[in-house]
């Protein structure tokens, strides 16, 4: 029993150790500014990775998370100067692009559920090529370069991302809110249960009255979501998208995931486990900046490393469970 | 703590015993036997001192129902789970009488004892095999894309000589694999795919992998569940000869007609203890049953009272044309009437059903009326059956029907799903109704925290049943609901599809058990190549009519 408790555990216990090695590694680690420039950052990432977990625990795979975030990013910069010219209120412009983003996210997700199910082609390859062309249209519509956002548009608009709530940012409660809507349609809802079935066994879903593909494109069509919310709070903190944009995301929101607990091979989430792992991810990332003993750019290797022994730790608890 | 009080007692009895035992050498002849062998999983004790022997040139059945014991009990005879008490002996000595299996020297024969006593930590999987004890799981264990020689000779490939020692020696591995099947009468060629073989074909070829580690000691785990009747025939004939030529074979087999067949001796267990080992000469279908059970099987089919002439007609279908049939199909039943399809494996049963419940499309083109309870219904996907009161259980209830890794609760309430939530899961309501089915099907677990692929086959089968019925359907479609289990349990879930046939409900049974057919059902559809060939019912319901019709020898007037 104690060892399957480590299973679920065993991300908070990182976290905590992580968090406490940071304390000792400098004194401004408690500040607060450097926590909540920790949960604001952790929020991208973290909010793609609660959409990451709905696919992969349903079984599925979705690479094209960080393209599609650059290019709705560029969409919605372009569309948002383009409507300076016509609408004066500029809260009105910011969200009409809030909402476009939204549909764009959710179209986006659909495509590669739809590619997924209708057309019968691996996840992994779909969104490899949706990875790609997402990739190289905001490349395009940037003309190779960086588009950036309206001036007085930016003013207004980085309230979203530097306004705070009793104390904390924006980002950090709507990466709080998305996580426990995402928490209850995992675990307490027919939806949520339906996406442990089709991740643990297609066929037994199938034969349980389960629309296996409407469960699957529905998951992905979430993800596109979650992209399109970290999006929207992600433009007004740099008010530019480029190429550049969102580039890597996918693999971070991956490791998120699996860094919680989730299994890559489907049919066993946690989201409580993603938010840990995304927070793990960027502590990491923190923790480096404020010490000199190793270095910054070192960053990626050790979340590779702590990647690989979470889940380590992980098969090896599952083994000793069986 | 009962247990550390009786710690005293139990290793003074436990002394005597191991005295005992080394008293008892087994019998010279014996080619593997254990004596009060003991197995525990955790705390528990599955195994309560077991003795066991098996001589050469006979077949050993091993007779329990389903959670006996039976399966790990082999496990641990053929290596692959160590023995946590009691004394293993393997013979390795003794030369076959049989010349054309040329019989490689065991690592183990330097010992001037014929049986020798072998400690259970080096009893490995390893070493039993290469002792020549070989286990033949349920499941295969073939790769699927090499070829049958490939397969046979996987992980002890042959290699050529010299430079080509570097290489595998195919044209040599396939002639040797030739001739290992040809000594079992099969004529597939060893260069096909696994992948596209028959199941009997596999069983065949995993057979043959046998011949290539000279096994001495064969362990059929049971071998016919996925078999047709003709080829379980040719397994039986099989046996015979690997019996003449010396060859040991423990049997385990829940069809008792089968171990009157081809068992020299049965060893009965129960609950993990060892019941007896009789001669099988000395035993009757039904002693062997009550051996089992340790009670008597009143009836193992319920007496179904036939539905009454006025019943109203349940499910009615016109013109439901499976894709690749060659025509459509007409058939109805009513309410209270159990209605059995029979035919040989690949008559195209479970085609016709999955298509009718929307779990597979129809030939294109086809236009189908269904009606249920006189209602014309149209089945487009299984959540419409669901829906129209039209339950369907699957076969391949490991494959299909549970969630191997999920709870028990999990798996009970995912077809029903809806009946207890709104948006959010009401769990209670979930757990409650759970609880009522574990008792309502009697489904035996070692605590309720296990997952579904933990149960044996029978409890697996029971809570399958419970999580299809969860909806409360009229019309009930099982297909093959004992396949694999013990007489028990098969007697529990004729009760309960009897029930349902006594509570109005329609039940269909597709089954490719002639006695379950025979006992069961009110009328008998049989099925060849596709379609409905015939409906008896009364008395024409017997084996021979069934048969015949089923093999394509009598079909009714069109």
């Amino acid at each position: 029993m104690t060892k399957i408790d480590f299973k679920t555990a065993g991300p908070f216990i990182a976290l905590i150790a992580l968090f406490i090695l940071g304390i000792f590694v400098n004194d401004a680690f408690l500040s607060a500014g450097n926590v909540s420039n920790i949960l604001a950052r952790s929020s991208f990432i973290g909010i793609v990775a609660i959409g990451a977990t709905f696919v992969i625990t349903t079984g599925g795979i979705d690479l094209s998370v960080g393209s599609m975030a650059a290019f709705i990013s560029g969409c919605m910069i372009l569309l948002m100067n383009a409507l300076m010219a016509t609408i004066d209120s500029l809260v009105t412009i910011i969200f009409l692009a809030i909402v476009a983003s939204a549909a764009i996210g959710g179209l986006a997700g659909m495509i590669n559920g739809l590619l997924t199910t209708k057309a019968k082609i691996e996840a992994f390859i779909v969104t490899l090529g949706t990875m790609g062309i997402y990739r190289s249209l905001v490349t395009y519509m940037a003309d190779g370069g960086t588009l950036s956002l309206n001036f007085t548009l930016g003013d207004v608009y980085s309230e979203v991302y530097y306004g705070t709530l009793l104390g904390l940012p924006y980002p950090v409660w709507v990466f709080l809110v998305v996580a426990v809507i995402g928490y209850v349609l995992l675990n307490m809802t027919v939806f949520g249960r339906h996406c442990f079935a089709v991740g643990s066994n297609e066929s037994v879903a199938h034969y349980s009255a389960i629309n296996v593909d409407r469960i699957k494109t529905a998951t992905y069509i979430l993800q596109g979501l979650c992209v399109s919310i970290a999006t929207i709070i992600y433009v007004p903190r740099l008010g530019s998208a480029s190429g550049q944009t969102g580039i890597l995301w996918e693999l971070e929101a991956i490791a998120a995931v699996i860094i919680g607990g989730t299994m890559l091979k489907g049919g066993y989430g946690r989201i409580g486990g993603t938010v840990v792992g995304a927070l793990i991810l960027t502590l990491i990332g923190n923790i480096l900046n404020l010490t000199d003993a190793v270095s910054n750019y070192l960053n990626g290797a050790v979340q590779g490393v702590i990647v690989i022994v979470a889940v380590y730790l992980q098969r090896g608890a599952w083994r000793a469970k069986n | 703590m009962v247990q550390a009080a009786n710690s005293d007692v139990s290793n003074t009895v436990m002394a005597v015993m191991a005295q005992e035992s080394q008293v008892d050498a087994p019998p010279r002849d014996s080619l593997l036997a254990v004596q009060n062998l003991k197995k525990s999983y955790g705390e528990i004790e599955v195994l309560h001192g077991i003795d066991f022997d098996l001589r050469r040139g006979e077949v050993h059945a091993i007779l329990g129902e389903n959670g006996a014991g039976k399966s790990t009990l082999v496990k641990c005879l053929s290596g692959f789970e160590a023995r946590n008490d009691g004394h293993l002996y393997v013979n390795t000595k003794q030369e076959f009488s049989g010349a054309d299996i040329g019989v490689a020297p065991s690592p183990m024969t330097n010992n001037e004892d014929s049986a020798q006593a072998i400690a259970a930590r080096d009893w490995t999987h390893a070493a039993a095999e290469a002792a020549g004890v070989v286990l033949i799981h349920q499941e295969f264990n073939l790769a699927e894309q090499l070829s049958v020689a490939e397969n046979i000779f996987l992980g002890s490939e042959l290699r050529g000589t010299g430079l080509a020692s570097l290489f595998i020696d195919k044209k040599k591995m396939n002639e040797l694999s030739r001739d290992y099947l040809a000594t079992l009468h099969c004529t597939i060629d060893p260069a096909t795919l696994v992948s596209d073989l028959s199941v009997a074909d596999k069983q065949m070829v995993e057979i043959a992998k046998t011949l290539a580690k000279d096994a001495r000691v064969l362990i059929l785990d049971e071998p016919t569940a996925v078999l047709t009747q003709k080829e379980s025939a040719a397994l039986f004939e099989l046996i015979d000869r690997l019996r003449g030529r010396g060859v040991g074979i423990i049997y385990i087999s829940h069809k008792l007609e089968e171990i009157e067949r081809i068992a020299d001796r049965i060893t009965v267990i129960r609950d993990g203890d060892l019941v007896g080992c009789y001669p099988a000469a000395t035993l009757t279908k039904d002693d062997m049953a009550r051996l089992m059970v340790g009670r008597e099987l009143s009836s193992l089919y319920p007496k179904v009272p036939a539905p009454y002439e006025s019943a109203s007609v349940a499910l009615s279908v016109h013109g439901l044309h499976v894709a690749g049939a060659s025509e459509p199909e007409n058939f109805e039943l009513r309410s209270g009437e159990i209605l059995a399809f029979s035919g040989l494996v690949g008559s195209g049963r479970t085609a016709l059903f999955e298509t009718l419940v929307g779990l597979r499309s129809a030939q294109l083109g086809s236009e189908s009326k269904i009606f249920v309870k006189g209602k014309e219904v149209r089945l487009n996907s299984f959540a419409d059956a669901r829906a129209h009161g039209v339950a369907y259980l699957t076969k391949d209830r490991k494959g299909s029907g549970l969630l191997l890794n999920k709870g028990l609760r999990e798996n009970f309430s995912l077809y029903a799903l809806a009946h207890f939530a709104g948006i959010i899961i009401d769990t209670r309501a979930e757990q409650s109704a759970f609880e009522k089915a574990v008792e309502t099907f009697d489904i035996r677990m070692r605590d309720t925290g296990v997952v579904a692929g933990n149960l044996s086959g029978g409890n697996q089968q029971k809570l399958l049943l419970a999580k299809m019925l969860e909806t409360t359907p009229d019309i009930v479609i099982v297909d093959e609901p004992t396949r694999g289990i013990d007489i028990g349990t098969k007697s529990q879930i004729y009760h309960f599809l009897a029930e349902l046939a006594a509570a109005g409900k329609a039940v269909i049974i597709i089954s490719s058990d002639m006695s379950e057919v025979i006992g069961m059902a009110h009328r008998v559809a049989v099925m060849h190549q596709g379609n409905i060939v015939g409906v008896l019912s009364g008395d024409e319901i017997t084996e021979h009519e069934i048969m015949r019709y089923a093999t394509g020898l009598k079909a009714a007037a069109a």
